[in-house]
Protein backbone atom coordinates (compact mmCIF):
# COMPACT_ATOMS: atom_id res chain seq x y z
CA UNK A 1 0.00 0.00 0.00
CA UNK A 2 1.22 3.47 -0.85
CA UNK A 3 1.93 5.74 2.10
CA UNK A 4 0.09 9.07 2.42
CA UNK A 5 2.35 11.95 1.39
CA UNK A 6 2.20 15.29 3.17
CA UNK A 7 2.10 18.59 1.29
CA UNK A 8 3.04 21.87 2.99
CA UNK A 9 0.89 24.60 1.45
CA UNK A 10 2.10 28.18 2.01
CA UNK A 11 0.00 31.07 0.74
CA UNK A 12 -1.38 34.21 2.37
CA UNK A 13 -4.56 33.98 0.27
CA UNK A 14 -7.00 31.85 2.18
CA UNK A 15 -9.13 31.19 -0.89
CA UNK A 16 -6.17 29.85 -2.79
CA UNK A 17 -5.28 27.62 0.18
CA UNK A 18 -8.83 26.30 0.42
CA UNK A 19 -8.88 25.53 -3.30
CA UNK A 20 -5.46 23.88 -3.31
CA UNK A 21 -6.38 21.85 -0.26
CA UNK A 22 -9.52 20.55 -1.99
CA UNK A 23 -7.49 19.57 -5.04
CA UNK A 24 -4.73 17.94 -3.02
CA UNK A 25 -7.11 16.05 -0.76
CA UNK A 26 -9.03 14.78 -3.78
CA UNK A 27 -5.66 13.45 -4.96
CA UNK A 28 -5.25 11.74 -1.56
CA UNK A 29 -2.51 13.91 -0.14
CA UNK A 30 -2.38 15.11 3.44
CA UNK A 31 -2.27 18.92 3.59
CA UNK A 32 -0.60 21.20 6.12
CA UNK A 33 -1.45 24.88 5.62
CA UNK A 34 0.58 27.96 6.51
CA UNK A 35 -0.52 31.55 5.92
CA UNK A 36 2.96 33.06 6.01
CA UNK A 37 6.67 32.22 6.04
CA UNK A 38 7.03 32.13 9.81
CA UNK A 39 4.12 29.71 10.16
CA UNK A 40 5.61 27.53 7.43
CA UNK A 41 8.96 27.24 9.20
CA UNK A 42 7.20 26.69 12.54
CA UNK A 43 5.13 23.84 11.08
CA UNK A 44 8.32 21.88 10.31
CA UNK A 45 8.70 21.30 14.06
CA UNK A 46 5.58 19.15 14.03
CA UNK A 47 5.99 17.21 10.81
CA UNK A 48 8.29 16.83 7.86
CA UNK A 49 6.39 17.36 4.62
CA UNK A 50 7.26 15.42 1.49
CA UNK A 51 6.79 18.40 -0.76
CA UNK A 52 5.99 22.12 -0.40
CA UNK A 53 3.85 24.47 -2.49
CA UNK A 54 4.88 28.08 -1.91
CA UNK A 55 3.30 31.28 -3.19
CA UNK A 56 5.78 33.85 -4.45
CA UNK A 57 4.09 37.06 -3.34
CA UNK A 58 3.08 37.09 0.28
CA UNK A 59 4.07 39.68 2.89
CA UNK A 60 6.61 41.07 0.45
CA UNK A 61 6.88 40.70 -3.30
CA UNK A 62 9.66 38.16 -3.01
CA UNK A 63 8.74 36.39 0.22
CA UNK A 64 8.42 33.11 -1.68
CA UNK A 65 12.04 33.25 -2.84
CA UNK A 66 13.33 33.79 0.67
CA UNK A 67 11.13 31.07 2.07
CA UNK A 68 12.29 28.58 -0.58
CA UNK A 69 15.84 29.37 0.36
CA UNK A 70 15.17 28.77 4.05
CA UNK A 71 13.16 25.60 3.44
CA UNK A 72 15.95 24.18 1.30
CA UNK A 73 18.45 24.91 4.08
CA UNK A 74 16.34 22.94 6.56
CA UNK A 75 15.13 20.20 4.21
CA UNK A 76 17.47 20.00 1.21
CA UNK A 77 15.72 16.92 -0.18
CA UNK A 78 12.18 18.33 -0.13
CA UNK A 79 11.00 19.44 -3.58
CA UNK A 80 9.30 22.84 -3.79
CA UNK A 81 6.70 24.02 -6.26
CA UNK A 82 6.49 27.79 -6.41
CA UNK A 83 3.19 29.22 -7.59
CA UNK A 84 2.80 32.73 -8.82
CA UNK A 85 0.35 35.09 -10.38
CA UNK A 86 3.20 37.43 -11.23
CA UNK A 87 3.53 36.58 -14.90
CA UNK A 88 -0.14 37.13 -15.59
CA UNK A 89 -0.11 40.41 -13.65
CA UNK A 90 3.01 42.06 -14.85
CA UNK A 91 4.07 40.21 -17.95
CA UNK A 92 7.25 39.46 -16.05
CA UNK A 93 8.40 35.94 -16.66
CA UNK A 94 11.07 33.74 -15.24
CA UNK A 95 11.75 30.07 -15.06
CA UNK A 96 13.86 27.58 -13.20
CA UNK A 97 15.12 25.68 -16.20
CA UNK A 98 18.62 27.04 -16.66
CA UNK A 99 21.42 26.56 -14.21
CA UNK A 100 21.70 30.30 -13.60
CA UNK A 101 18.02 30.43 -12.64
CA UNK A 102 18.48 27.46 -10.35
CA UNK A 103 21.24 29.27 -8.56
CA UNK A 104 19.02 32.01 -7.27
CA UNK A 105 15.56 30.47 -7.45
CA UNK A 106 15.54 27.55 -5.06
CA UNK A 107 12.21 26.12 -6.18
CA UNK A 108 12.17 22.99 -8.32
CA UNK A 109 9.19 23.97 -10.43
CA UNK A 110 7.19 27.08 -11.11
CA UNK A 111 3.46 27.00 -11.68
CA UNK A 112 1.30 29.88 -12.81
CA UNK A 113 -1.93 30.74 -11.04
CA UNK A 114 -4.60 29.58 -11.63
CA UNK A 115 -3.33 26.06 -11.03
CA UNK A 116 -5.38 23.17 -12.41
CA UNK A 117 -5.78 19.87 -10.59
CA UNK A 118 -4.27 17.71 -13.33
CA UNK A 119 -1.30 20.02 -13.67
CA UNK A 120 -0.69 19.97 -9.93
CA UNK A 121 -0.97 16.19 -9.81
CA UNK A 122 1.45 15.80 -12.70
CA UNK A 123 4.08 18.07 -11.13
CA UNK A 124 3.84 16.47 -7.69
CA UNK A 125 4.12 12.97 -9.16
CA UNK A 126 7.14 14.01 -11.16
CA UNK A 127 8.91 15.61 -8.20
CA UNK A 128 8.08 12.80 -5.75
CA UNK A 129 8.97 10.23 -8.42
CA UNK A 130 5.69 8.46 -7.79
CA UNK B 1 20.29 74.07 -12.63
CA UNK B 2 17.55 74.48 -15.23
CA UNK B 3 18.55 76.34 -18.34
CA UNK B 4 16.88 79.18 -20.16
CA UNK B 5 18.13 79.30 -23.75
CA UNK B 6 18.07 82.66 -25.45
CA UNK B 7 18.76 83.26 -29.13
CA UNK B 8 19.40 86.73 -30.60
CA UNK B 9 18.94 87.22 -34.32
CA UNK B 10 20.30 90.63 -35.26
CA UNK B 11 22.62 91.80 -38.02
CA UNK B 12 24.33 94.39 -35.80
CA UNK B 13 27.30 92.76 -34.00
CA UNK B 14 27.10 95.39 -31.26
CA UNK B 15 23.52 94.45 -30.49
CA UNK B 16 24.33 90.72 -30.37
CA UNK B 17 27.28 91.34 -28.09
CA UNK B 18 25.26 93.63 -25.86
CA UNK B 19 22.59 90.97 -25.28
CA UNK B 20 25.21 88.29 -24.68
CA UNK B 21 27.11 90.43 -22.21
CA UNK B 22 23.99 91.37 -20.30
CA UNK B 23 22.28 87.99 -20.13
CA UNK B 24 24.73 85.14 -20.69
CA UNK B 25 25.40 83.29 -17.44
CA UNK B 26 22.84 85.32 -15.48
CA UNK B 27 20.81 83.40 -12.95
CA UNK B 28 17.17 84.28 -12.54
CA UNK B 29 15.41 83.40 -9.30
CA UNK B 30 11.66 82.89 -9.06
CA UNK B 31 9.45 82.47 -6.01
CA UNK B 32 12.46 81.45 -3.93
CA UNK B 33 12.10 77.95 -5.33
CA UNK B 34 13.22 78.04 -8.94
CA UNK B 35 16.40 79.19 -10.59
CA UNK B 36 17.14 79.45 -14.28
CA UNK B 37 20.56 79.92 -15.82
CA UNK B 38 20.52 81.99 -18.98
CA UNK B 39 22.52 80.77 -22.00
CA UNK B 40 22.77 83.13 -24.96
CA UNK B 41 23.44 82.26 -28.59
CA UNK B 42 23.31 84.60 -31.54
CA UNK B 43 22.85 84.71 -35.29
CA UNK B 44 23.59 87.52 -37.76
CA UNK B 45 21.21 86.60 -40.57
CA UNK B 46 17.68 85.28 -40.85
CA UNK B 47 18.77 81.99 -42.42
CA UNK B 48 21.36 81.32 -39.73
CA UNK B 49 18.78 82.25 -37.10
CA UNK B 50 16.13 79.83 -38.40
CA UNK B 51 18.78 77.11 -38.48
CA UNK B 52 19.73 77.82 -34.87
CA UNK B 53 16.13 77.83 -33.66
CA UNK B 54 15.67 74.39 -35.14
CA UNK B 55 18.96 72.93 -33.87
CA UNK B 56 19.35 74.81 -30.58
CA UNK B 57 15.82 74.72 -29.16
CA UNK B 58 15.83 78.18 -27.59
CA UNK B 59 13.13 79.22 -25.13
CA UNK B 60 13.27 82.92 -25.93
CA UNK B 61 14.02 84.50 -29.30
CA UNK B 62 15.08 88.15 -29.58
CA UNK B 63 14.31 88.90 -33.17
CA UNK B 64 15.38 91.99 -35.08
CA UNK B 65 12.73 93.13 -37.51
CA UNK B 66 15.12 94.32 -40.25
CA UNK B 67 17.59 91.70 -41.37
CA UNK B 68 19.64 91.61 -44.57
CA UNK B 69 18.06 88.45 -45.99
CA UNK B 70 14.52 88.57 -44.64
CA UNK B 71 12.36 90.46 -42.15
CA UNK B 72 11.24 89.31 -38.72
CA UNK B 73 7.75 88.32 -39.81
CA UNK B 74 9.13 86.15 -42.60
CA UNK B 75 11.30 84.39 -40.03
CA UNK B 76 8.31 83.69 -37.81
CA UNK B 77 6.51 82.30 -40.84
CA UNK B 78 9.47 80.10 -41.73
CA UNK B 79 9.55 78.70 -38.21
CA UNK B 80 5.95 77.59 -38.59
CA UNK B 81 4.86 75.26 -35.79
CA UNK B 82 8.18 75.66 -34.04
CA UNK B 83 7.36 79.34 -33.36
CA UNK B 84 4.57 78.22 -31.03
CA UNK B 85 6.95 76.63 -28.49
CA UNK B 86 9.08 79.69 -28.00
CA UNK B 87 8.61 83.20 -26.80
CA UNK B 88 9.44 85.69 -29.53
CA UNK B 89 10.39 89.22 -28.59
CA UNK B 90 10.76 91.63 -31.52
CA UNK B 91 13.57 94.15 -31.25
CA UNK B 92 13.28 96.98 -33.66
CA UNK B 93 13.89 100.67 -34.13
CA UNK B 94 11.12 100.85 -36.68
CA UNK B 95 8.25 99.66 -34.58
CA UNK B 96 5.25 100.94 -36.47
CA UNK B 97 1.86 99.97 -35.12
CA UNK B 98 1.15 97.93 -38.29
CA UNK B 99 4.31 95.89 -37.84
CA UNK B 100 3.52 95.36 -34.19
CA UNK B 101 0.01 94.10 -34.93
CA UNK B 102 1.15 91.76 -37.64
CA UNK B 103 4.04 90.37 -35.61
CA UNK B 104 1.77 89.78 -32.64
CA UNK B 105 -0.73 88.02 -34.83
CA UNK B 106 2.03 85.78 -36.11
CA UNK B 107 3.09 84.87 -32.63
CA UNK B 108 5.38 87.55 -31.20
CA UNK B 109 4.97 87.87 -27.44
CA UNK B 110 6.55 91.23 -26.68
CA UNK B 111 8.44 94.20 -28.14
CA UNK B 112 11.70 95.77 -27.15
CA UNK B 113 12.33 99.06 -28.96
CA UNK B 114 15.90 99.89 -29.84
CA UNK B 115 17.90 101.33 -28.24
CA UNK B 116 17.31 99.65 -24.86
CA UNK B 117 19.23 99.60 -21.60
CA UNK B 118 20.58 96.37 -20.03
CA UNK B 119 17.91 96.72 -17.36
CA UNK B 120 15.09 96.94 -19.89
CA UNK B 121 16.50 93.81 -21.50
CA UNK B 122 16.59 92.03 -18.14
CA UNK B 123 13.02 93.04 -17.30
CA UNK B 124 11.65 91.77 -20.60
CA UNK B 125 13.63 88.54 -20.27
CA UNK B 126 12.45 87.98 -16.75
CA UNK B 127 8.81 88.45 -17.72
CA UNK B 128 9.19 85.91 -20.54
CA UNK B 129 11.13 83.49 -18.34
CA UNK B 130 8.41 83.49 -15.72
CA UNK B 131 5.89 82.56 -18.36
CA UNK B 132 8.12 79.75 -19.60
CA UNK B 133 8.67 78.44 -16.11
CA UNK B 134 4.93 78.37 -15.42
CA UNK B 135 4.32 76.49 -18.66
CA UNK B 136 7.02 73.96 -17.73
CA UNK B 137 5.49 73.49 -14.28
CA UNK B 138 2.04 72.95 -15.75
CA UNK B 139 3.40 70.35 -18.10
CA UNK B 140 5.16 68.57 -15.24
CA UNK B 141 2.02 68.62 -13.12
CA UNK B 142 -0.04 67.17 -15.95
CA UNK B 143 2.50 64.36 -16.33
CA UNK B 144 2.43 63.58 -12.63
CA UNK B 145 -1.35 63.53 -12.60
CA UNK B 146 -1.34 61.12 -15.50
CA UNK B 147 1.09 58.85 -13.64
CA UNK B 148 -1.06 58.85 -10.51
CA UNK B 149 -4.09 57.97 -12.61
CA UNK B 150 -2.31 55.11 -14.34
CA UNK B 151 -1.11 53.74 -11.02
CA UNK B 152 -4.61 54.01 -9.59
CA UNK B 153 -6.08 52.11 -12.54
CA UNK B 154 -3.38 49.46 -12.34
CA UNK B 155 -4.04 48.77 -8.65
CA UNK B 156 -7.78 48.96 -9.16
CA UNK B 157 -7.54 46.39 -11.94
CA UNK B 158 -5.62 44.11 -9.62
CA UNK B 159 -8.12 44.59 -6.79
CA UNK B 160 -11.04 43.77 -9.08
CA UNK B 161 -9.34 40.77 -10.63
CA UNK B 162 -8.42 39.07 -7.37
CA UNK B 163 -11.97 38.28 -6.20
CA UNK B 164 -12.93 37.15 -9.70
CA UNK B 165 -9.99 34.76 -9.70
CA UNK B 166 -11.02 33.34 -6.34
CA UNK B 167 -14.66 32.82 -7.38
CA UNK B 168 -13.56 31.28 -10.66
CA UNK B 169 -11.32 28.89 -8.76
CA UNK B 170 -14.23 27.73 -6.62
CA UNK B 171 -16.50 27.30 -9.65
CA UNK B 172 -13.85 25.23 -11.43
CA UNK B 173 -13.57 22.93 -8.43
CA UNK B 174 -17.34 22.57 -8.29
CA UNK B 175 -17.57 21.90 -12.01
CA UNK B 176 -14.98 19.15 -11.64
CA UNK B 177 -16.96 17.82 -8.64
CA UNK B 178 -13.71 17.74 -6.69
CA UNK B 179 -15.55 17.14 -3.41
CA UNK B 180 -18.04 14.60 -4.81
CA UNK B 181 -21.70 14.80 -5.75
CA UNK B 182 -23.13 16.21 -2.56
CA UNK B 183 -23.84 19.95 -2.77
CA UNK B 184 -23.47 20.25 1.01
CA UNK B 185 -19.74 19.56 0.70
CA UNK B 186 -19.34 22.77 -1.28
CA UNK B 187 -20.93 25.13 1.25
CA UNK B 188 -17.60 26.64 2.29
CA UNK B 189 -16.76 27.33 -1.37
CA UNK B 190 -20.09 29.06 -1.84
CA UNK B 191 -19.69 31.11 1.33
CA UNK B 192 -16.20 32.23 0.41
CA UNK B 193 -17.35 33.12 -3.10
CA UNK B 194 -20.15 35.20 -1.64
CA UNK B 195 -17.74 37.03 0.66
CA UNK B 196 -15.36 37.80 -2.17
CA UNK B 197 -18.20 39.08 -4.34
CA UNK B 198 -19.53 41.25 -1.51
CA UNK B 199 -16.08 42.67 -1.09
CA UNK B 200 -15.94 43.40 -4.78
CA UNK B 201 -19.31 45.12 -4.64
CA UNK B 202 -18.10 47.24 -1.71
CA UNK B 203 -15.05 48.22 -3.70
CA UNK B 204 -17.18 49.28 -6.65
CA UNK B 205 -19.60 51.23 -4.42
CA UNK B 206 -16.68 52.99 -2.70
CA UNK B 207 -15.14 53.71 -6.05
CA UNK B 208 -18.34 55.32 -7.30
CA UNK B 209 -18.62 57.36 -4.07
CA UNK B 210 -15.08 58.54 -4.48
CA UNK B 211 -15.56 59.43 -8.12
CA UNK B 212 -18.64 61.45 -7.25
CA UNK B 213 -16.71 63.28 -4.56
CA UNK B 214 -13.73 63.94 -6.83
CA UNK B 215 -15.79 65.21 -9.72
CA UNK B 216 -17.79 67.45 -7.42
CA UNK B 217 -20.95 65.96 -8.93
CA UNK B 218 -22.25 64.54 -5.71
CA UNK B 219 -25.43 66.40 -4.84
CA UNK B 220 -25.19 67.81 -1.35
CA UNK B 221 -27.95 69.15 0.78
CA UNK B 222 -26.93 70.83 3.97
CA UNK B 223 -29.41 70.69 6.78
CA UNK B 224 -29.15 70.93 10.55
CA UNK B 225 -28.37 67.48 11.91
CA UNK B 226 -27.69 66.10 15.36
CA UNK B 227 -24.26 64.52 15.35
CA UNK B 228 -25.06 62.52 18.48
CA UNK B 229 -28.03 60.85 16.80
CA UNK B 230 -25.93 60.15 13.72
CA UNK B 231 -23.24 58.56 15.88
CA UNK B 232 -25.83 56.45 17.67
CA UNK B 233 -27.13 55.01 14.42
CA UNK B 234 -23.61 54.38 13.12
CA UNK B 235 -22.90 52.47 16.34
CA UNK B 236 -26.10 50.50 15.91
CA UNK B 237 -25.03 49.56 12.40
CA UNK B 238 -21.65 48.31 13.60
CA UNK B 239 -23.04 46.44 16.60
CA UNK B 240 -23.69 43.02 14.99
CA UNK B 241 -20.10 42.81 13.74
CA UNK B 242 -18.84 44.02 17.14
CA UNK B 243 -20.98 41.54 19.09
CA UNK B 244 -19.70 38.67 16.98
CA UNK B 245 -16.25 39.33 18.39
CA UNK B 246 -17.33 40.56 21.82
CA UNK B 247 -16.21 44.12 21.12
CA UNK B 248 -17.96 46.87 23.10
CA UNK B 249 -18.72 50.28 21.64
CA UNK B 250 -19.18 53.28 23.93
CA UNK B 251 -20.33 56.81 23.16
CA UNK B 252 -19.38 59.94 25.06
CA UNK B 253 -21.17 63.00 23.75
CA UNK B 254 -23.28 66.01 24.73
CA UNK B 255 -27.02 65.41 24.76
CA UNK B 256 -27.21 66.95 21.35
CA UNK B 257 -24.69 68.43 18.97
CA UNK B 258 -26.08 70.26 16.00
CA UNK B 259 -24.33 71.22 12.85
CA UNK B 260 -25.12 72.02 9.24
CA UNK B 261 -24.18 69.06 7.15
CA UNK B 262 -25.24 66.58 4.54
CA UNK B 263 -26.73 63.57 6.32
CA UNK B 264 -25.32 61.09 3.82
CA UNK B 265 -21.81 62.48 4.17
CA UNK B 266 -21.87 62.52 7.96
CA UNK B 267 -23.20 58.94 8.01
CA UNK B 268 -20.50 57.85 5.59
CA UNK B 269 -17.78 59.38 7.77
CA UNK B 270 -19.07 57.95 11.03
CA UNK B 271 -19.75 54.50 9.56
CA UNK B 272 -16.31 54.45 8.06
CA UNK B 273 -14.57 55.37 11.31
CA UNK B 274 -16.60 53.09 13.55
CA UNK B 275 -16.59 50.05 11.27
CA UNK B 276 -12.81 50.41 10.89
CA UNK B 277 -12.43 50.55 14.66
CA UNK B 278 -14.37 47.27 14.91
CA UNK B 279 -12.64 45.58 11.95
CA UNK B 280 -9.13 46.35 13.10
CA UNK B 281 -9.81 45.60 16.74
CA UNK B 282 -8.87 42.52 18.72
CA UNK B 283 -11.50 40.13 20.04
CA UNK B 284 -12.99 41.38 23.36
CA UNK B 285 -11.71 44.86 22.47
CA UNK B 286 -13.27 48.28 22.90
CA UNK B 287 -14.32 51.09 20.61
CA UNK B 288 -14.72 54.52 22.16
CA UNK B 289 -16.58 57.21 20.24
CA UNK B 290 -16.26 60.76 21.59
CA UNK B 291 -17.94 63.87 20.28
CA UNK B 292 -16.64 67.14 21.66
CA UNK B 293 -17.97 70.59 20.98
CA UNK B 294 -15.57 73.47 21.53
CA UNK B 295 -15.93 77.15 20.68
CA UNK B 296 -14.06 76.86 17.42
CA UNK B 297 -14.61 73.27 16.34
CA UNK B 298 -16.34 69.94 16.65
CA UNK B 299 -14.16 66.93 17.28
CA UNK B 300 -15.14 63.36 16.49
CA UNK B 301 -12.77 60.89 18.01
CA UNK B 302 -12.93 57.14 17.44
CA UNK B 303 -10.44 55.07 19.42
CA UNK B 304 -9.95 51.33 19.31
CA UNK B 305 -7.90 48.80 21.24
CA UNK B 306 -6.86 47.02 18.09
CA UNK B 307 -3.79 45.94 16.23
CA UNK B 308 -2.47 49.48 15.70
CA UNK B 309 0.05 50.62 13.13
CA UNK B 310 3.68 51.57 12.83
CA UNK B 311 4.64 55.14 11.95
CA UNK B 312 5.46 54.13 8.36
CA UNK B 313 2.08 52.47 8.01
CA UNK B 314 0.33 55.60 9.32
CA UNK B 315 1.99 57.72 6.67
CA UNK B 316 0.52 55.65 3.84
CA UNK B 317 -2.87 55.43 5.43
CA UNK B 318 -4.94 57.95 3.50
CA UNK B 319 -3.64 56.98 0.09
CA UNK B 320 -5.86 54.91 -2.18
CA UNK B 321 -5.41 51.16 -1.94
CA UNK B 322 -2.72 51.50 0.68
CA UNK B 323 -4.42 48.88 2.83
CA UNK B 324 -1.89 47.63 5.24
CA UNK B 325 -1.13 44.09 4.29
CA UNK B 326 0.34 41.91 6.95
CA UNK B 327 -0.46 38.72 8.80
CA UNK B 328 -2.77 40.59 11.18
CA UNK B 329 -4.86 42.20 8.45
CA UNK B 330 -4.89 39.26 6.02
CA UNK B 331 -8.44 38.27 6.87
CA UNK B 332 -9.92 41.73 7.24
CA UNK B 333 -12.02 42.78 4.30
CA UNK B 334 -11.71 46.30 2.98
CA UNK B 335 -11.77 48.09 -0.33
CA UNK B 336 -8.69 50.18 0.43
CA UNK B 337 -10.67 53.31 -0.39
CA UNK B 338 -12.47 54.00 2.90
CA UNK B 339 -9.94 56.37 4.40
CA UNK B 340 -9.29 58.30 1.21
CA UNK B 341 -13.03 58.85 0.97
CA UNK B 342 -13.07 59.95 4.60
CA UNK B 343 -10.31 62.44 3.98
CA UNK B 344 -12.09 63.93 0.98
CA UNK B 345 -15.34 64.18 2.93
CA UNK B 346 -13.57 65.95 5.80
CA UNK B 347 -12.16 68.43 3.29
CA UNK B 348 -15.67 69.24 2.07
CA UNK B 349 -16.28 70.63 5.58
CA UNK B 350 -12.91 72.41 5.69
CA UNK B 351 -12.12 69.81 8.29
CA UNK B 352 -9.20 67.51 8.83
CA UNK B 353 -8.59 63.94 9.83
CA UNK B 354 -5.59 62.73 11.77
CA UNK B 355 -4.44 59.48 13.28
CA UNK B 356 -2.50 58.35 16.31
CA UNK B 357 -1.56 54.76 16.70
CA UNK B 358 0.66 52.31 18.45
CA UNK B 359 1.16 48.72 17.28
CA UNK B 360 -0.72 46.21 19.48
CA UNK B 361 -2.24 49.03 21.57
CA UNK B 362 -4.75 50.65 19.27
CA UNK B 363 -5.55 53.49 16.95
CA UNK B 364 -7.36 56.79 17.41
CA UNK B 365 -8.78 58.71 14.49
CA UNK B 366 -9.64 62.35 15.09
CA UNK B 367 -11.93 64.24 12.77
CA UNK B 368 -12.11 67.98 13.29
CA UNK B 369 -14.73 70.22 11.73
CA UNK B 370 -14.41 74.00 12.18
CA UNK B 371 -17.17 75.80 14.03
CA UNK B 372 -18.33 77.64 10.91
CA UNK B 373 -20.30 74.47 10.23
CA UNK B 374 -22.08 74.62 13.58
CA UNK B 375 -25.76 75.26 13.38
CA UNK B 376 -27.02 77.84 15.82
CA UNK B 377 -30.33 76.21 16.48
CA UNK B 378 -31.91 72.82 15.99
CA UNK B 379 -34.81 74.23 14.03
CA UNK B 380 -33.99 75.29 10.51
Amino acid sequence: MQQVRTVLLVDDDQDFRLQQRAMLESLKYKVVEAGNSAAAIESLKHQTPDIAIVDLMMEEHDTGFTLCHNLKKLLPQMPIIMVTGVAAETGLSFNVKTREEHRWIKADTLLEKPVRTEQLQQEIKKLLKE
Amino acid sequence: MNKLRVLVIDDEPGMRMGVERTLNGETLNFWETDTLEVLVESAGTGAEGVEKVISGQPDILFLDYKLPDMNGIEIIEKLGERAKDLIIIMITAYASIEVAIEATRKGAYDFLPKPFTPNELRTVTRKAAERILLARKNEQLAQEKKQVRFEFIRVLGHELKAPLGAVEGYLDLMKAKTLGDNLESYMQFIERSTIRLQQMRKLIVDLLDMTRLESGKKSRSLAPIDLRKAAESAIELATPAANARNISISLEAPASLNLMADTGEIDMMLNNLISNAVKYNRDDGKVMVRLVRAADKITVQVADTGIGMSVEEQQKLFKEFSRIKNAKTANILGSGLGLSILKRLAELYDGSISVESEPEKGTTFTLEIPASQLAEATAA
